[in-house]
C-alpha cells in the first residue's frame, strides 16, 4: 500500500562497503557510468569485519529504510579471515533483528570484488526496488520521548571538576 | 550533645518488583549508620506518605533519591519528575532504572495485545471482556488510575538523571559504598565523580571477575545446561559450550553466578564504552563460532533459540532500537511523545 511511486517513497539505504572490493566497485561503476539508483548511501570500512553491529542499529534508529553489508567474496578478504568474521555476525545480527520485527529484506549482504562494478549496481538497483515494495521503516525517531526539561537543582560542590 | 543536621534520604519504587528495595534493607545493621547520617523522608517501600507530602517540600531539598524501577505508567512519569525536581542527587537505581530490565521486554509486544494475555490469558476468567481503564465511576466517586505508556521507559529517557547503579538488584555491598560516598560528598568529606557515572560497580566485564581458566574459544555448538555433561568446575562456561554473557556485561556482581555454575545472565548490563549491550553480546557470541560457511554458522547459532532473549533479556528498553517493531507497536510509538510529554 506504502510501496507504490504514486507515494513518492524514496527509501534511504545505508551500504557498509569494503575498501579493497565493493568500494572500488562502486567507484568502477561510477567511472564507467553505470548507473545506480540515488537512494544509496556508501560508507566506507577497511574491511567488511570493522561492521560492529552497533552500526547497523544505529543506522536502523536513525531512519535508514535497509542496511546492506557488502563486502569481499570468501577466500578473498584483504586482511585474510575477517569477512568470515563479518559474516558470522551477520548471521546472528539478522536472528535479533528479524526477533525483533525487521523484514529480512532490510538487512541484506552483498559480495563484490573490485571487478564487479556492474554486479554491484544491479544488486542496489534490485535492493532499492525490494525496499520500496515494503515501505517505510521510521523505527527510531518517534519512538524517542522528549527529555523532560524539568529543572536539576545544582549543586556543583558535590561532583569532581571535569577535566 | 547537639543532634547532627542529618541529610534527606529518598527512595521510590516505579514499575519494579521491590528486589531494589529489599536489597537496601539488606544492609542489616549498617543500615543503623545510615539512618544516624540520613533522614528517610520518602520511601513508599518502607513507610507511609503521601505525594502531597513530597510536593510540599523546596526543590532540591532531598539530599539523595536513589529511584528503582522502570518507567511504564504515567503515575511513572509523575513521579519520575517530581522526585527530579525535588532532589540533588538523583539516582537510577537498578536494571529497570537504568535499562529497562525484565518489565522492558514487554516491548516485545504491542500494548493491547499485554492486556488481552493479562486479562483474557487461557486461565482467566473474563466473560465481560473487562479491561483496565483509566477512569472509574464508583458510588458517587470518581476514580482515576494511571494509564499504560505505549513501551516502557527508562529513568533517563524521561528526566535528566546524576549517576546509575546497575544490577538487578544492585548488590548489597556495592549500595553500601554508593551511599558511604554520597554522604561524604554531602559532608564535603568527598567528591563524586562527573554526572552520569556509573556508580556501585566495576569498569570491566564480569570476565575479568570471573575466576574460571580461559583459553581461546571455539564452539562447534550452542548447548543449555541441561543438555551438557556435568561442567568442569574450573573451565570458562562459555568455553563448555553455555551461552554466558560475561563478556559484555559490567563487572561489579562477583561473578556470583558464573562461580555458582550458572551462566551470567547480563544483570549488571554493558560495560564502560558500550553503545549497545546486544550488539556487543552478539559480536563476542559470533567470534567464538568455529565455522566459515553460511550452513555451517547458521547450524551452530541454532543452538540459541532466543537471541532477543539471549542479548536483550535486560536492556531492551534502553537499547538502541528500544521495542520491537510490530505493526500495532509501530502506531502506538508515534503517540508516544506527546503522551510522555502530557
Amino acid at each position: 500500500m506504502n510501496g507504490s511511486a504514486e507515494t513518492g517513497f524514496e527509501p534511504v539505504i545505508l551500504v557498509f562497503t569494503c575498501n579493497w572490493c565493493s568500494y572500488r566497485a562502486a567507484d568502477l561503476a561510477g567511472t564507467a557510468r553505470i548507473k545506480y539508483p540515488p537512494n544509496v548511501r556508501l560508507v566506507r570500512l577497511m574491511c567488511s569485519g570493522r561492521l560492529d553491529p552497533a552500526f547497523v542499529l544505529k543506522a536502523f534508529e536513525s531512519g535508514a529504510d535497509a542496511v546492506v553489508m557488502t563486502g569481499c567474496w570468501p577466500e578473498d578478504c584483504h586482511y585474510r579471515i575477517q569477512n568470515v568474521k563479518a559474516l558470522r555476525r551477520f548471521e546472528l545480527l539478522s536472528r535479533v533483528l528479524v526477533g525483533l520485527g525487521l523484514e529480512p529484506r532490510r538487512f541484506q549482504r552483498v559480495y563484490a570484488s573490485a571487478a564487479e562494478g556492474q554486479q554491484l549496481a544491479d544488486a542496489f538497483t534490485r535492493i532499492v526496488e525490494e525496499v520500496r515494495m515494503l515501505g517505510p521503516l521510521d523505527w527510531g525517531r518517534p519512538a524517542r520521548p522528549a527529555v523532560a526539561a524539568s529543572r536539576v537543582p545544582d549543586r556543583p560542590e558535590l561532583v569532581e571538576a571535569s577535566a | 550533645m547537639t543532634p547532627i543536621a542529618k541529610h534527606r534520604f529518598a527512595m521510590y519504587w516505579a514499575s519494579s518488583c521491590g528486589g531494589c528495595d529489599i536489597s537496601v534493607i539488606n544492609l542489616g545493621e549498617a543500615i543503623l549508620d545510615f539512618a544516624e547520617h540520613f533522614d528517610i523522608v520518602f520511601w513508599p517501600a518502607l513507610m507511609d506518605a503521601k505525594y502531597a507530602d513530597v510536593e510540599a517540600m523546596d526543590d532540591g531539598s532531598i539530599d539523595l533519591t536513589l529511584f528503582s524501577g522502570s518507567i511504564r505508567t504515567t503515575e511513572n512519569v509523575r513521579l519520575a519528575r517530581l522526585l527530579r525536581q525535588k532532589s540533588a542527587v538523583l539516582v537510577a537505581f537498578g536494571s529497570c532504572a537504568t535499562e529497562g530490565c525484565i518489565p522492558g521486554l514487554a516491548n516485545l509486544t504491542a500494548t493491547d495485545d499485554l492486556i488481552a494475555t493479562a486479562f483474557e490469558g487461557p486461565s482467566t476468567d473474563n466473560p465481560e471482556h473487562i479491561r483496565p481503564k483509566p477512569n472509574w465511576a464508583s458510588n458517587g466517586f470518581e476514580l482515576e488510575l494511571p494509564a499504560l505508556l505505549p513501551i516502557v521507559n527508562t529513568l533517563d529517557q524521561v528526566v535528566e538523571v546524576d549517576y546509575r547503579v546497575p544490577g538487578c538488584p544492585p548488590e548489597t555491598e556495592r549500595i553500601a559504598e554508593v551511599v558511604a560516598l554520597v554522604g561524604a560528598a554531602l559532608d564535603g568529606k568527598a567528591t563524586l565523580p562527573p554526572r552520569g557515572s556509573v556508580l556501585g560497580a566495576g569498569h570491566s566485564t564480569v570476565c575479568d571477575e570471573c575466576r574460571r581458566e580461559r583459553n581461546v574459544k571455539r564452539l562447534e555448538r550452542f548447548s543449555r545446561i541441561q543438555a551438557l555433561p556435568p561442567l568442569q568446575p574450573d573451565l570458562c562456561l562459555l568455553e563448555q559450550g553455555l551461552p554466558c554473557n560475561g563478556p559484555a556485561t559490567r563487572d561489579g556482581c562477583g561473578a556470583k553466578c558464573p562461580s555458582a555454575g550458572a551462566p551470567c545472565i547480563g544483570c549488571y548490563g554493558a560495560a564502560d564504552g558500550v553503545t549497545d549491550y546486544g550488539a556487543r553480546l552478539l559480536s563476542a557470541f559470533a567470534s567464538v563460532v568455529d565455522a566459515n560457511e553460511a550452513d555451517d554458522i547458521d547450524r551452530i547459532l541454532d543452538g540459541l533459540p532466543d537471541p532477543v532473549g539471549q542479548f536483550y533479556r535486560f536492556s531492551l528498553a534502553g537499547s538502541l532500537l528500544r521495542a520491537a517493531r510490530t505493526p500495532r507497536q509501530q502506531a502506538a510509538l508515534a503517540g508516544v511523545a506527546r503522551e510522555v510529554a502530557q
